[in-house]
C-alpha cells in the first residue's frame, strides 16, 4: 500500500457538487422567503428566483444521473451495512477519546458506510421527494381540474415539500459540520475544489493508474 | 337640493360652457369616421320645442330604433334576473344609498333615457316619442336633463335655481344644435348619469367618477388620452340598443377570449379583447396566467377604487338625518377630498356620510350573479343585512375573486314585517317627502303606498351592506397588485374562504416541525463540537 495524490473527484463531479450548493442554498433561501420565515425579498422575484433555480437544479441532476451511470461512479453510493456501527460508534463516542476515523478512504470507495447510506436516502427519498412535490407544485393548473379536491390537494404537496426542504436543511447542517471532524474542515473542502486527495493506493491500483490513467496522479514525492 | 359637488361642478360647467360659443366641447370620439353629417338633414333644421320632437325626428329615418330602445335596460329599468327569477333594475330594487325610485320619480327619473316617467307603477311611457335619443347622442355637449324633470331638459326660460342631472346649475339647451351633433356616445354621455348615481360625483360605484371624463393614464388606462382613449362603448359593447355589461347577471369569468378572428361583440369581459392567457410569454407570465382560474383582471388590475381625486360613500347613516338647527336643517363637512374640496359629512336631509380615496376594494368569489334583499324578503334585524348578495364560490366552475366597493350603513326598515322599506324622500311640494317634512313615519308610509307595498307603520333603522363590483378604473399594468399584495401574512385575501395562497402561513405545522427538526439539528451538532472541545480533542486525528 502507498499513499498517493490521486484525483477523486472528477471535473464533473466537483461542478456537480458546487453548482448544487449555489442552487440549494438558492431555493432554500428564496423557499424561507416564500413561507414567510424572512422578508428579504418581494414574493414575485422570490419565486422566480426559485423557479429558475430549481428547473437548473433539475437539469444539472438529470446530467448528474447520465454521469453516474456511464461512468459507473453510481457504485459509490450504494450502501453497505459492512463498517457502519464503527463509524456511527466514532461520531457517537470515539471521536471524543481522540480515536482514529475508522474508515479509511479507498480509491473505489470514496464515501464511509454512513456517509454512503445518507447519500442514498437523499438520493432515493428527500430528493425525489422535493422534486416530485416541487414539478406537482408548479404545475398545478395542469392537473387541478382532473382531482376531486385541488386545494386539499395543493395543500398536502405545498407541505410535502416544505418538509423536505426542512429535511434537506437539518443535512446541510450535519455535512458541513462532519467536514470539521477528522483532518479538519480545510482538508475536507480541498479536494472537492482541487479534485486530488491522498489515500491509500494498493500496488495494483498504482501500477494501472501510472499505465492508463496517468492524469489522475501526482507524481509521487 | 341637497348636493354635494353641486357647486364645484357648475362652476365646472359654466367654465366649459362659457368657452364653447358654437364650439364642441364634448370629447372627441375616435374614429369618428361616418358618413353621414347630421347637420345637413333638412329635418333637424328645426326649432325644435321639446325632447320628444328631436326623436319624431331622429326615428323618421332611424325607424327601429324607438323600439330598440324601449326594449332596454335603459329605458324599462327592469330586469327579470334569469338564474334567480327576482325582478329587479331600478323599478324595483331597494338600494343602500337615496333607498328607491318609487315615490321619487321624477328626481330619479331625471336619468331615465327617455322623457315623462312619473310613476314607477306604471311602465315607462310607450308612445315612441318618450326615448330620450339626444342623451346618448348628443355630440355638442350642452344637451342635459333637469335634475327634477322626469327626463326632460332645461329650456329656455330656465327657471332660476334649477339644476342638472349632475348637479350644475341648468343652461337652456340648444336642441337644434344638439339634433344636428349627433353621433355614437362619448364618455360624457354615459358618465353624466353613471357617474353621478346615488345623487353625486361617484357617490355610488366608487370606479364611476367624472375623473373619467378624461382620465389620466394612470387612473383608467383604456379611457385616458394618453393610454386607448376609449369610449365607454368601445367594451360596453352592444346590439339593437343592448348593452353588455349587467351587473345584475355579469360576466364573472369568460373562458371564451377574444374567440375566432373578428372581434368578438357580444360581451364586455377584458378576455374578449385580452384573451385568456394575457400575460407575457415568459416564466412570470405563465405563473400569471394560471392565476385566472382563480382571480378575475379586475382583482390584479385595479389596485384600488374612486382614484384621481374624486371620493366615493362608502358609510351612509340614515337613521341620523333629521336634525334641525332652531328648526331648520343644517349640514356638515368634515372630509376634505385630496382636490381640497370640502364633502358633507352630515345633512340633515341624509344623515351622516364617510367618504373615502384610493380605497382598497374587498373580495369575494363571484359567479356574476346579484340576489337582492327586494321589499318582500323578510330581514333579520339584528344582522346586518346584505342589501344585495353576490353569489359564488370556489369549484362552481365559473367563480372567480372579484374586487368589490362595500357601501355600509344604517336604513329603514318596517320592524314589525321586517322588510326594507320604500321612502319617499324627495317632494318639494308635498306633506309627506322627508327632505321637505324630516319626519321618517310619514316619508315611509308614502313611499310604501307610493311602491304598492303593505307597511305595518312600524319603522326602525338596520345596519346594511351593499356591493358593487369594481370593474373600471384599470391601471396600467406596472401598477396592479404585486404578488405579496396577497401573498403576505396580512395579505388581502385574509379570511376569503376556499383559497390555498403561499406565503400567507409560515406558522403552519409543519413549518413549526420543521423549524423545530432545524434546531434540534443545530442543537444536537453544536452539543457534539462543545463535548469535542471538552473531551481536548478536535476529533479523530491520525497520529
Amino acid at each position: 500500500m502507498a499513499k498517493r495524490c490521486v484525483k477523486v473527484y472528477p471535473r464533473f463531479e466537483r461542478f456537480w457538487h458546487w453548482a448544487q450548493v449555489v442552487l440549494i442554498l438558492t431555493l432554500l433561501f428564496t423557499g424561507m422567503g416564500l413561507n414567510g420565515v424572512h422578508s428579504a425579498l418581494h414574493f414575485g422575484p422570490a419565486v422566480m428566483l426559485h423557479t429558475v433555480a430549481a428547473l437548473a437544479l433539475l437539469a444539472l441532476w438529470i446530467f448528474a444521473t447520465f454521469w453516474l451511470f456511464t461512468t459507473g461512479t453510481w457504485r459509490q453510493f450504494i450502501p453497505k451495512i459492512e463498517g457502519m456501527i464503527a463509524v456511527a460508534r466514532f461520531y457517537a463516542y470515539g471521536v471524543f477519546r481522540g480515536e482514529e476515523h475508522p474508515y479509511k478512504k479507498i480509491f473505489w470507495r470514496k464515501h464511509n458506510p454512513l456517509q454512503a447510506a445518507t447519500y442514498f436516502g437523499l438520493k432515493w427519498f428527500v430528493f425525489p421527494a422535493i422534486w416530485v412535490t416541487g414539478i406537482a407544485y408548479l404545475t398545478y393548473n395542469i392537473w387541478a381540474g382532473s382531482v376531486a379536491a385541488p386545494v386539499a390537494w395543493i395543500t398536502a404537496i405545498a407541505n410535502a415539500h416544505l418538509l423536505a426542504a426542512y429535511v434537506i436543511v437539518a443535512f446541510v447542517i450535519v455535512h458541513v459540520y462532519l467536514l470539521t471532524v477528522g483532518h479538519g474542515f480545510r482538508s475536507h473542502v480541498t479536494p472537492m475544489i482541487t479534485g486530488y486527495d491522498t489515500i491509500d493506493l494498493t500496488p495494483e491500483q498504482e501500477a494501472y493508474l501510472e499505465t492508463n490513467e496517468p492524469g489522475r496522479l501526482k507524481p509521487a514525492e | 337640493m341637497p348636493m354635494s359637488r353641486m357647486t364645484i361642478l357648475g362652476g365646472v360647467l359654466a367654465v366649459a360652457l362659457s368657452g364653447a360659443a358654437g364650439a364642441q366641447q364634448a370629447p372627441a370620439i375616435p374614429g369618428s369616421d361616418s358618413t353621414a353629417d347630421h347637420t345637413k338633414f333638412e329635418i333637424l333644421k328645426q326649432d325644435f320645442k321639446s325632447g320628444p320632437e328631436v326623436t319624431a325626428a331622429c326615428i323618421s329615418c332611424h325607424t327601429e330604433a324607438d323600439d330598440q330602445m324601449m326594449h332596454s335596460i335603459h329605458f324599462n329599468w327592469d330586469f327579470d334576473h334569469p338564474e334567480t327569477g327576482q325582478k329587479l333594475g331600478k323599478r324595483n330594487v331597494i338600494n343602500a344609498f337615496c333607498g328607491s325610485v318609487a315615490g321619487n320619480e321624477p328626481r330619479c327619473t331625471s336619468c331615465h333615457a327617455g322623457y315623462g316617467w312619473e310613476d314607477m307603477n306604471q311602465p315607462p311611457p310607450q308612445q315612441s316619442t318618450a326615448v330620450d335619443c339626444l342623451v346618448c347622442h348628443d355630440r355638442s355637449g350642452q344637451y342635459t336633463k333637469t335634475a327634477t324633470g322626469a327626463g326632460h331638459p332645461p329650456l329656455d326660460p330656465v327657471k332660476p335655481g334649477t339644476t342638472t342631472i349632475t348637479g350644475a346649475p341648468a343652461w337652456a339647451v340648444d336642441l337644434s344644435k344638439a339634433a344636428q351633433s349627433v353621433g355614437m356616445p362619448g364618455r360624457d354621455n354615459c358618465g353624466n348619469c353613471h357617474f353621478y348615481g346615488g345623487g353625486g360625483d361617484n357617490v355610488k360605484h366608487g370606479d364611476l367618477s367624472s375623473v373619467l371624463y378624461d382620465p389620466p393614464r394612470a387612473v383608467d388606462v383604456h379611457m385616458s388620452a394618453e393610454g386607448e382613449n376609449f369610449t365607454c362603448s368601445t367594451c360596453h359593447v352592444t346590439d339593437k340598443h343592448q348593452w353588455d355589461g349587467s351587473r345584475y347577471a355579469a360576466h364573472a369569468s369568460d373562458m371564451k377570449g377574444t374567440g375566432k378572428p373578428g372581434q368578438r361583440r357580444d360581451v364586455a369581459t377584458c378576455q374578449s379583447c385580452h384573451g385568456n392567457t394575457p400575460h407575457e410569454a415568459n416564466i412570470m407570465g405563465a405563473k400569471l396566467n394560471d392565476h385566472t382560474d382563480v382571480l378575475a383582471c379586475q382583482t390584479c388590475h385595479i389596485p384600488e377604487f374612486a382614484r384621481g381625486g374624486v371620493a366615493t360613500k362608502t358609510w351612509w347613516d340614515w337613521s341620523t338625518a333629521g336634525k334641525l338647527k332652531d328648526g331648520q336643517p343644517y349640514h356638515e363637512e368634515e372630509f376634505t377630498q385630496s382636490d381640497g374640496q370640502h364633502l358633507h359629512t352630515y345633512l340633515s336631509t341624509k344623515g351622516n356620510f364617510r367618504w373615502e380615496e384610493n380605497v382598497k376594494p374587498i373580495y369575494a368569489w363571484f359567479d356574476g350573479q346579484v340576489e337582492y334583499t327586494t321589499g318582500d324578503k323578510v330581514i333579520d334585524p339584528a344582522q346586518v343585512v346584505e342589501v344585495n348578495k353576490v353569489k359564488g364560490e370556489r369549484g362552481d366552475g365559473r367563480s372567480r375573486i372579484w374586487p368589490f366597493k362595500r357601501m355600509e350603513g344604517r336604513q329603514a326598515y318596517d320592524s314589525q314585517l321586517n322588510h326594507l322599506v320604500f321612502t319617499h324622500v324627495w317632494g318639494p311640494t308635498t306633506d309627506t317627502a322627508f327632505w321637505t317634512n324630516f319626519d321618517w313615519g310619514k316619508a315611509i308610509d308614502a313611499g310604501m303606498k307610493a311602491a304598492g307595498r303593505e307597511y305595518s307603520g312600524q319603522f326602525d333603522f338596520v345596519d346594511t351592506h351593499m356591493y358593487w363590483p369594481i370593474t373600471h378604473m384599470v391601471a396600467p399594468a406596472e401598477q396592479a397588485l404585486k404578488c405579496g399584495s396577497c401573498h403576505s401574512e396580512d395579505g388581502r385575501m385574509v379570511g376569503l374562504a376556499g383559497v390555498f395562497l403561499p406565503g400567507t402561513d409560515s406558522n403552519g405545522i409543519v413549518g413549526i416541525l420543521g423549524r423545530l427538526l432545524v434546531l434540534a439539528t443545530l442543537a444536537g451538532v453544536l452539543l457534539h463540537g462543545v463535548l469535542r472541545i471538552f473531551s481536548g480533542r478536535k476529533g479523530g486525528h491520525h497520529g
